[in-house]
């Protein structure tokens, strides 16, 4: 197995088998709990970030995914009284339908073209939300919704999330180092030299983009029954940055990078709640160190240590 | 008679005001596995054609057909799916992929796994990566790359990575195959080399089609020479013919006469 690989596998067990054991360790408290719970439906929003890297996209819209997958939930929920079971899979569903149609438009475009209309979009579907009238109940949002497990522990949600963010890490993980990622590799590297030994390039860039979507409107179902409640300002382009800062921080070269961005900045910020006002600013300054000093994310740390001494 | 195995009728491409290509044609027919070479001097348009036989670019006017079918304005995947398949100048690489890897890969064209199947690791999808593997190996054996065959590509030197584009090319299972510039920036030995695997691929019944520079390789290796100046065609034979074509002499007048293989 090529070292990057097993480096990435060893790391992604290792975190899986840690958020399996922690509860043991801070499961009386339901705040720390509820940072990991939080944590582990960011990651997997974040995933689906990644994804689009992996193709060459730097996506800002998946904030507008993950609100169309909590709000998908939502109205099954409160409205037609579906089980969150059925809603989960259908909101990801949603989500990668509209991901497919609307990314089978706009995907031709690349770079920083690419981001600002992505940019635009997320806004776009919040102000579609806030404008759904009697469906969407405008700003006041839909609240009151129903958590899937009855009883007063909050160990089923977590495993719950632990769960949603092992699928989100199996997915990405099978793309990635699968035939299929080393296509969307290509399509990153030269969409010319992929098309020329006869890859439909339009269609697995529209592949690529569904399945990134998929992953946010799961996130953003878990989110709507994680909190009980979804609104137009639940997830916002401010959101969308940060996802694909948790991208930039963990590294785009390794599938668990997603994760341990997520991870890392989502936990640091708890721990400096009290700076609460500052958080935009420090994530931007943040942004500019990671791109100048870590280029490629913090799993490289040691890999890049290593080429210097050889 | 059968159709042509590539014909372009009078194909131009406008830029606006500049007019890259002028009703240039070609036709390659006879038997498979000739090797055809477009030249001429910088700027005279040869990438241009090169683009729209391959559905790169499309013509403002005229027609591409391979085999007597029209693939004007095709995309470029379909023209490969087809049977023509183009090789880049710079050979863009996995740096940390085998050169088996890369060959791997460029058989998309021919792996039989859907996309789920190939995700969710299905015993199919795993026949594709044996049977993919073994093909990608015996092209790196025609293209004399076997040694390298598990190197990381980022150990190759450019003369090898050069025929590990070709060899991504051929993994396409192409009946022509457009070569861009092939030799440019090799040094001589590098070059026999390249020549040598050339004519080899053209053995084995692939017609090769290249854009060059290198006027002592092309004069070596071609069947038939076209000549492009200026967006128009100015001459058409063989090799012997075109090096005594007063026309391109004229055209390339002022370079050295090593040039023009003289």
């Amino acid at each position: 197995m090529n070292p990057l690989k097993k480096r990435d596998l060893s790391i992604a067990l290792g975190f899986l088998a840690a958020l399996l054991v922690l509860p043991l360790a801070v499961g009386h408290s339901r705040y720390l709990l509820s940072v990991l719970m939080n944590c582990a439906g960011l990651s997997l929003i974040a995933f689906g970030v990644w994804i689009t890297f992996s193709i060459g996209r730097i996506n800002i819209c998946q904030a507008g995914f993950a609100l169309i997958g909590g709000y998908t939930t939502a109205i099954l929920l409160s409205r037609y009284g579906l089980s969150f079971w059925i809603a989960l899979p259908l909101s990801a569903l949603v989500s990668a339908v509209v991901g497919a149609v609307i990314g089978s438009f706009i995907l031709k475009l690349r770079g920083i073209y690419f981001s600002m209309l992505t940019i635009s979009l997320t806004e776009a579907i919040r102000l579609a939300f806030l404008n759904g009238g009697e469906l969407t109940q405008g700003s006041k949002g839909i609240t009151g919704l129903p958590q899937p497990f009855a009883g007063d522990s909050a160990m089923p949600t977590y495993f719950l999330a632990v769960a949603l963010l092992a699928l989100g890490l199996l997915v990405t993980w099978r793309v990635h180092y699968s035939r299929l990622g080393r296509i969307f590799r290509a399509m990153r590297l030269n969409e010319d030299l992929a098309e020329s030994f006869g890859t439909n390039v339009w269609r697995y860039r529209v592949t690529a983009f569904a399945i990134a979507c998929a992953l946010g409107g799961l996130g953003g179902s878990y989110f709507a029954v994680f909190t009980q409640s979804v609104y137009p300002q639940s997830f916002t382009v401010e959101h969308s940055i940060y996802y694909m800062l948790f991208c930039f921080l963990g590294g785009l070269e390794f599938v668990s990078g997603a994760m341990i961005g997520a991870f890392a900045l989502t936990i640091l910020f708890e721990l400096l709640s009290q700076f609460q006002q500052y958080q935009t600013l420090v994530y931007g300054v943040l942004m500019i160190a990671v791109i100048l000093v870590l280029p490629n994310g913090l799993m490289a740390i040691r890999a890049t240590a290593k080429e210097a001494r050889s | 008679m059968s159709a042509p195995i590539l014909e372009a009728r009078s194909i131009t491409k406008r830029f606006g005001g500049l007019t890259a290509n002028e009703d240039v044609s070609l036709k390659l027919s006879g038997p498979v596995g000739q090797v055809v070479s477009v030249i001429g001097p910088n700027g005279a348009g040869k990438s241009t054609f090169f683009k729209m036989l391959s559905g790169f670019l499309r013509p403002s006017s005229g027609s591409v057909l391979l085999h007597g079918q029209d693939i004007t304005g095709m995309p470029p995947h379909r023209i490969a799916r087809l049977g023509l398949v183009r090789t880049f100048q710079e050979t863009t690489i996995f740096p940390d992929l085998t050169a088996m890897e890369h060959v791997s890969l460029a058989h998309q064209l021919h792996r039989e796994a859907n996309d789920v199947e190939v995700v969710l690791g299905m015993p199919r999808a795993r026949g594709d990566e044996v049977r993919l593997g073994e093909s990608a190996l015996e092209i790196l054996d025609l293209m004399e790359l076997s040694a390298s065959a598990d190197v990381a590509a980022r150990h190759l030197p450019q003369g090898l990575l050069r025929l590990l584009g070709i060899a991504m090319g051929l993994a396409a299972r192409p009946q022509v195959l457009l070569l861009d510039e092939p030799y440019a920036g090799l040094n001589p030995e590098e070059t026999n080399r390249a020549v040598g695997i050339t004519r080899k691929i053209a053995a084995s019944g692939v017609s090769v089609l290249l854009v060059e520079h290198d006027m002592k390789a092309v004069m070596a290796i071609s069947d038939r020479i076209h000549v492009l100046y200026f967006g128009k065609k100015i001459a058409e034979g063989t090799p012997e013919e075109i090096r005594n074509d007063p026309k391109v002499v004229e055209a390339y007048l002022g370079q050295e006469d090593e040039e023009l293989g003289l």
